[in-house]
Parts: structure tokens; sequence; C-alpha cells
């Protein structure tokens, strides 16, 4: 370890912070997740194994990754034009909208779920409207992807808003004078500068596409095989006593987080060395 | 190609950038546009490339007597070299060169490897031979201006505009550039607009100098001219060291160190000159430069040859005779 001019504590000193940070990390955060393995395979491999490849099990995993299959791209898309629209554009209300675009973070996602349903469900605004053409939306799928769409917003703009913001608009400014076409400057000169940022904030957002409960519990109805996503099913089990059923799930979304992790540290690893900065 | 540039307004919001700026470039004419910051010359050279818009209604811009106003920035045909170069950070420097090419409708795109031909001669021709699989993170200031100006080359521009072209770079890179740069300039005959707050810089490399102040054009001119004969106080300051004297009748002259004269205090007369104090000599440089302290308290600068400084003998507190034209 170097010693720098800032740092004068001792040996000792040293030592103790290292150790309660490692003991904190362990407790908080390692503990939980050893847990969740430990849970799942505590009545052996065939129960583990029979509580993922069970109906309600699987529906729920294609359920889910069908709303983030749903969810990501769009927020993708959204977000990729918000930050276009706020960097590249000096207009009134920028600093109004870039404020909105945060709205999602601030808000409890029980709140988002409850606007739906406001909107939505059968005493709702359009409920009237949604009964005569037999759409539904609350408690069926659409309701859980507009829960979806809204919490998982603002993951991507807010991953590109400042990178593109530092980056400027000089270097589309100078395709353009080289007679470059809108769609020749997103694709050869504004994409491959702000890949690594969309891709990390892609990741982020599908970790918590997959992963929300709060909004999604208030829309979804919990109709086993129908309208449980993963994280919805894991709590039914729960509340039915079935806990091993339910850590064998939970170990499907554990391993989404350490995915998750991993391919976020690999970005990092490449865009330090091709990316960001100068 | 001429540019013609004729009484052009522009306004951001309540603030008036441009007011009734009109000018002319001439054919195969290096052109600077000297100002301090804030005095609309980056916004001038931005309309002219079309990254920029004049107010409209009022004004034109003609490219060999055509009004380009309709016409977008990308088939303007105009080279412009960016303050900070704006590099595509994650292309070589090939890539970069050859963009403008890329980027062209199938029907008019050169074949592959034309443009590889294309990019070599301009690497060429900017002496960055060899460097064309580096990128620009790899490359030192100057060459990045090099590439930035090899790239803008590429579409055979009719027009080149460079944005503070030696901003970035350091002195002794600048001096170098820049003098390559007049070379390079009368090698290949392009009509040329740059932009400066650099007064020596403006002197040294351009035909004419357009000289800006507050959204307006103060003076233009060949730079002899220009420095000869300032039209206005701000063009006489801007332009170099100047000395304020104030005259009797309330007139200030304005007089530049190297115009004033100095005599011995014994061949003083009274009819033009004026008797002064040494207070300061500062003679390691090619000349040796004053500060004079003038009967009324007024200090002043001066400067004389070295050879001069010998003869008159002159050190701190001496008295002298000044006069100047």
């Amino acid at each position: 370890m170097k010693h720098s001019v800032v740092t004068q504590e001792t040996r000792v000193v040293r030592w103790l912070l290292i150790a309660a940070t490692l003991l904190i990390l362990g407790l908080f955060l390692l503990l939980p997740l050893v847990a969740v393995f430990i849970e799942a395979l505590r009545q052996g491999w065939q129960v583990f194994w029979a509580a993922l490849h069970e109906d309600a099990a699987r529906s729920a995993v294609g359920l889910t990754i069908a709303m983030a299959a749903l969810a990501v791209p769009l927020n993708a898309l959204f977000g990729l034009a918000a930050a276009w629209a706020v960097t590249k554009f000096r207009f009134r209300g920028r600093a109004l909208l870039i404020t909105l675009i945060d709205l999602p973070f601030a808000v409890s996602p029980v709140v988002a779920g409850v606007v739906w349903i406001l909107l939505f469900s059968s005493h709702g605004w359009f409920g009237a409207f949604l009964a005569k053409h037999d759409i539904a939306i609350i408690f069926a799928w659409p309701g859980i992807m507009l829960a979806t769409l809204f919490v998982t917003f603002p993951f991507v703009a807010r991953e590109l808003i400042p990178l593109m913001e530092s980056q400027g608009t000089d270097q589309e400014e100078a395709a353009v004078t080289l007679g470059a076409n809108g769609w020749q400057i997103f694709w050869r000169v504004t994409l491959p500068n702000i890949k690594w940022g969309l891709l990390y904030g892609v990741l982020l957002c599908n970790a918590r596409a997959m992963g929300e409960f709060g909004a999604v519990s208030v829309v979804s109805g919990h109709i086993r095989g129908e309208t449980n996503t993963l994280p919805l099913h894991i709590e039914v089990l729960y509340n039915e006593y079935q806990f091993s059923a339910a850590f064998a799930c939970a170990t499907l979304l554990a391993m989404l987080a350490l995915l998750t992790l991993g391919l976020k540290s690999a970005i990092e690893h490449f865009s330090g060395h091709s990316g960001r900065g100068h | 190609m001429s540019i013609s540039i004729q009484s052009i307004h522009k306004s951001f919001g309540s603030y008036l950038a441009l007011d009734d700026v009109s000018l002319e470039v001439p054919q195969g004419s290096l052109t600077a546009l000297l100002g301090p910051s804030g005095s609309g010359k980056t916004t001038l050279l931005r309309i002219v490339a079309g990254l920029d818009f004049a107010d409209e209604g009022r004004g034109k811009i003609l490219f060999h007597g055509e009004n380009v106003a309709d016409v977008p920035a990308g088939e303007r045909q105009v080279g412009f070299v960016f303050q900070h170069y704006a590099l595509f950070r994650h292309m070589t420097v090939a890539e970069n060169v050859a963009f403008g090419l890329n980027v062209m409708p199938r029907h008019r795109r050169p074949s592959a490897a034309e443009i590889d031909e294309r990019v070599k001669e301009l690497l060429h021709l900017v002496r960055l031979d060899g460097l064309d699989r580096r990128r620009p993170h790899e490359l030192s200031g100057g060459q990045r201006q090099r590439v930035a100006l090899a790239r803008a080359l590429a579409i055979r521009p009719k027009v080149l505009l460079l944005d503070e072209p030696f901003g970035a770079l350091d002195a002794q890179v600048r001096k170098d550039l820049r003098r390559w740069l007049r070379v390079f300039h009368d090698q290949i005959g392009l009509t040329t607009l740059f932009v400066t707050h650099d007064q020596e810089e403006a002197l040294e490399l351009a035909d004419q100098v357009v000289v800006m102040r507050q959204a307006r054009v103060e003076q233009v001119g060949p730079p002899q001219e220009i420095f000869d004969h300032p039209r206005t106080p701000f063009v006489y300051e801007f332009l170099g060291n100047v000395n304020k004297i104030p005259h009797a009748n309330g007139e200030v002259r304005y007089v530049r160190p190297h115009e004033m004269e100095i005599t011995f205090a014994a061949e003083y007369d009274a009819a033009r000159d004026v008797l002064a104090d040494v207070t300061h000599l500062f003679s390691a440089g090619p000349v040796a430069s004053l500060s004079l302290r003038l009967g009324d308290g007024s200090l002043v600068e001066a400067e004389i040859s070295r050879k001069q400084l010998e003869e008159l003998a002159l050190s701190v507190g001496d008295r002298v005779a000044v006069r100047w034209p």
C-alpha cells in the first residue's frame, strides 16, 4: 500500500477501517446472497429443480423476460431521444424536462402503480372506455408493461445526458460540414461516442425491469400463471410458506444481479480504454 | 471562390452578436477576423459555414455571387476547422480524413481505392505520412490540427474556414504552424477565412485583416495599412503597444513606442521636443525599450535600437529630449 500525503493515519487505523468495511460488506451484502443459495438448496436439488420447473414459475420467468424485452428497448429509445433533445438543443423548458426525466426515481413505485390504477382500472378515468372496447390493462400484461416502463424510464437517459453534455456538439457539427446527413451523423459519430454509456444504461434498466416489485405488484393482480412476474411469484410462494421454492426462484434474480455486476465491470473496463473522456 | 457578406445581423435573444456586418473576402486571399472575445468573429465564421443562421430577412451571404442563405452547411463545400479540432475520437486518422468522402451519396462517392489514395495524398500534404492508423488521442496538438485540416480539405472545399486555428497550441508549435500555414495557403490558393484574437498572428499571416469589435467591423485592410493607419482608437490599442499622449487642446495622440525619437537633453528644442526622465530600461531583446516620465508626470514607452542606446549611453534617471511625429 502506498502512502500518500493525505493519508497520515497509522497502520492500525488503516487496517481497522478496511476490516470494518469488509465486515459490513460481508454482513449486509455477501451473507444474504449466500443465504439465498443455501435456503434454496436446503431440501436438496430435486425440490430446487421442481420449484423452477413448475408451471407457475415458468410462466413468471416468461412474463418477466417478455416485459424486460419490451421495456428495455423502448426505454433505450426514449432515453436516447430525451438525452439527444436536452443536450444537442437549447430550448425553453429544457431544465423542466431534465427534472421530469428523474420523476420515476423520486416517486415511490407504489404511487406509480396506483396512478395507472386510477387511470385504467374499471372505476378509473378511462375504465368505461376500455371496458366498452374490451381492452384489459390493469390486472393484465399491458398494465405490468406500463408500470415497468415508468419505473425504468430514467436509467438510459440519466446515463447519457451527462456523457453527451460533456461531448458537446463539435463532432456532429464537423460531420455536418463534411456533408453527412442526420442518419449518418447518428450512426457514425454520435452512437459510437456514447455506445458504452448506452450499454451501461441498458444494463441497469434491464436489471430494474426484471427486478421491479412495487409498481408491478399494484397493477398485476397476482393471477398465478398469468400476471405474476418473477418477483411477484417469489412473494406468493413465500406467503404460502414454500420457503425452499421461494428461495429457488430467488436464486434466478440473484444470478441476474451477479451477471449484471459482471457485465457492468466489463463495460467499465472496455469504456476506460476506448470510450469516455479524452 | 470569393465570399461576399452583406449587412448580416445576428441576435441571440436580446444579445446582438452581429450588427450590420459587411465584408468582402477576395478569391484566393487569406483573411483574418481579428477581435477580442465577444466581438462576433466566431459567430460570423459559423454563419458563413452554415452552422448558424443570420437573422432572417436582413443581409446576404454570397459565394462567388450566389446567395447561399438556403444552402445547407453540408452542401456549401466549406472546409471548417474547429478550435478544438472536433476529430472523431473513435476513428483512426485515415478514417477521420476519409469521413467526408465516405458519407457522399453512392453516385458521387469515389471507390474505396480512390479514397485510400486521396487520404494518403492529403496526409502527405499536411506532413503526417505514416500516421494514418493512429487515433486522435495518440497525436500531439499540432498533429491533430493538421488532421483536422486534411479532413476539411478531403471534400475539395471551395472555401476554408478556421476557428482560432492556433488557439490550443503552445507558443513554439504555434509559430511553426503559423509559418507553415502561410506557405501551405500560397501552395493551394484556397480562399481562407480565419478567426483569431491574436493581433500578431493576424498581422503576420493574413493578406487582409478585419478588425471586429462589439458585433461590428471596425476596420478592414492589409496588415500594413491597419497597423500604420488605424482608423479608431480601439484599433490603435488592439494592434499593439501604444502611448496615449494628451495634448493641451484636449485631443489625445496615439504614438507607437517605435515612433518615439530620443536625443540628448542638451539638444532639446523647445519648439518640438519634450523633456523626460528615464524611469526604466529594458535592453535584453532585439530592441531596447524605455519607460519615460514626461513633465506632466505621465509615463510613456519608447523603443530604440540597441546601437542608439549605446550611442546615447543612457541609464535610469537620465534626462532626455523626446519627440514624436
